[in-house]
């Protein structure tokens, strides 16, 4: 297989598990290319890129930022503060302007859960989300199953745990769909009231007791409580969370095996994660992080690659 | 029409072997020339030739990469186009390299090969060697400096070079009308 199934990159459950394998193999090939003397390669030279950041954003931005430019494409950034988003333009105006300047591909974070999908069906563009709403982060998946592989060889058969507030992740969901894919066996851990009532039905194992589920996984990857999207109290304290669902170094080392340690960042250091398990040598938070340009790269080249029946 | 062996297995040992004689009589030892196989069929040549002259010099030290230049093409819009891998372990600043392919037919591979090595440093000089010069083929204005032989072919005709390696015996066919 030489090209993607789809045009966009809109979730991960668009995508088959060979498209997946075809990022990873070309992933394998850019990350050499990024950690060549000279970093940059010429193939999007004639692309030009919008980055659309209708929400805030760190890593993600700079990573397709660092991607889109080591590639050689032009890009330009938007971030919904400080444009006429704020003056009340809708999203397919905004959208159709910059479109109008002649973008060939845009890369769009927005707070609306299928932002991207109804962007796709309206402009005539190439669409990435990099996270819409709880919906999806399909690029974040795509780094996480990426690094596990690296990490372990393989992702299939490997348990991963993914820990701490489910209902508002867009990573938990694009991982589950991206780990299953590859043949993974996936637990959510958190909660009760930070579970997802659809959750039984991803097929997904389910546990409320942290220590059994790092007892059984491969991998834990800790998700961040996002406490600016909880509009309720769904735990009594951050305390309280830290106690039940917090992963401290005593923690790990009681443990009969050596897990791998991930997460998506940004960090709450002494919350979901004390710091000396972020910074141990069980943690691949940072490959996670080197790993996001190198799949960013194969997913723009393979989409700005393909051409049009 | 059946494909044409244009090199059979006995012509093509004694031209990978005139081959390494011909750099040895201008890079002597290789203590200052690195050479770089283009993939994925260029490597299988540079392998040849790397072991060949390493038994005739009796060397271990004689560099060799490869270069993959998917990313650097022109035609990735085109063409689909596999990446392969690319092991350059060494520096090429300052060094000679000798860029090595199987067939020179438009140059526009040898074009992104140039490019794509500059990412390894400025080489003092760079030589290039393929097996087959298709030379009524050319794009761009590209010419190898060490050829195992030249064929004059039309641009529907296909050069294919067998491996032992990879295909059980070596051998150069020309294909004529999209056969295969």
């Amino acid at each position: 297989m030489t090209k993607l199934s789809t045009k966009h990159l809109l979730g991960i459950k668009d995508l088959t598990k060979d498209d997946i394998e075809l990022i990873f193999s070309t992933a394998d090939n850019f990350k050499e290319v990024i950690n060549r003397p000279i970093k940059k390669v010429p193939s999007l030279r004639d692309t030009t890129i919008a980055n659309l950041f209708f929400e805030n954003s760190t890593r993600t931005k700079i990573s397709f930022e660092l991607a889109e430019k080591r590639l050689s494409a032009d890009v330009i950034n938007f971030s919904s503060s400080g444009s006429s988003v704020k003056k009340g333009e809708t999203l397919i105006d905004t959208v159709n302007n910059i479109l109008a300047m002649k973008v060939d591909m845009v890369v769009m974070r927005h707070p609306s859960p299928g932002a991207a999908m109804f962007l796709s069906k309206h402009v005539n563009s190439k669409i990435i989300n990099a996270g819409d709403g709880a919906h999806e982060h399909p690029t974040q998946a795509l780094l996480d199953a990426f690094s596990i592989r690296e990490k372990l060889g393989d992702v299939k058969g490997k348990k991963v745990a993914i820990i701490g507030d489910i209902l508002h992740s867009r990573v938990a969901l694009s991982n589950i769909f991206c780990l299953q894919k590859l043949g993974a066996e996936v637990m959510v851990c958190g909660p009760t009231t930070l579970m997802p009532k659809y959750i039984n039905s991803l097929g997904v194992k389910t546990e409320h007791d942290l220590r059994k589920a790092l007892e059984w996984c491969d991998v834990a990857n800790m998700l961040r409580i996002q406490l600016e999207r909880q509009d309720i109290r769904y735990f009594p304290s951050l305390r309280e969370y830290t106690m039940l669902y917090g992963v401290s170094k005593k923690m790990l080392d009681s443990l009969k095996k050596q897990i791998i340690i991930m997460h998506p960042g940004p960090i709450n250091r002494g919350i979901e994660i004390t710091s000396d398990v972020a910074d141990s040598g069980q943690s691949i938070i940072l490959n996670q992080v080197e790993n996001g340009v190198a799949v960013r790269m194969a997913i723009l080249y393979l989409l700005a690659g393909r051409t049009e029946e | 029409m059946k494909p044409k062996l244009i090199l059979e297995k006995k012509a093509f040992e004694l031209t990978i072997t005139r081959l390494c004689y011909q750099l040895i009589e201008i890079h002597n030892n290789f203590s200052n020339t690195v050479i770089i196989g283009l993939q994925p069929r260029g490597l299988y040549l540079a392998k040849r030739l790397h072991a060949e002259l390493s038994n005739i010099l009796k060397s271990k030290d004689i560099k060799l990469g490869s270069l993959d230049v998917t990313f650097h093409r022109d035609d990735f819009r085109i063409k689909e186009l596999i990446p392969n891998s690319t092991q350059i372990d060494f520096i090429i600043e300052g060094k000679n390299v000798i860029l090595v392919d199987d067939v020179l037919f438009t140059g526009r591979t040898i074009r992104a090969g140039l490019d794509a090595m500059l990412a390894f440093g400025r080489p003092n000089d760079v030589e290039l060697l393929v097996l087959i010069d298709r030379r009524l083929s050319r794009n761009v204005p590209i010419q190898a400096k060490y050829v195992g032989k030249t064929i004059d072919s039309v641009a529907s005709e296909k050069v294919k070079v067998e491996w032992k390696e990879t295909d059980g015996n070596d051998g150069v066919w020309l294909y004529t009308n999209e056969e295969e």
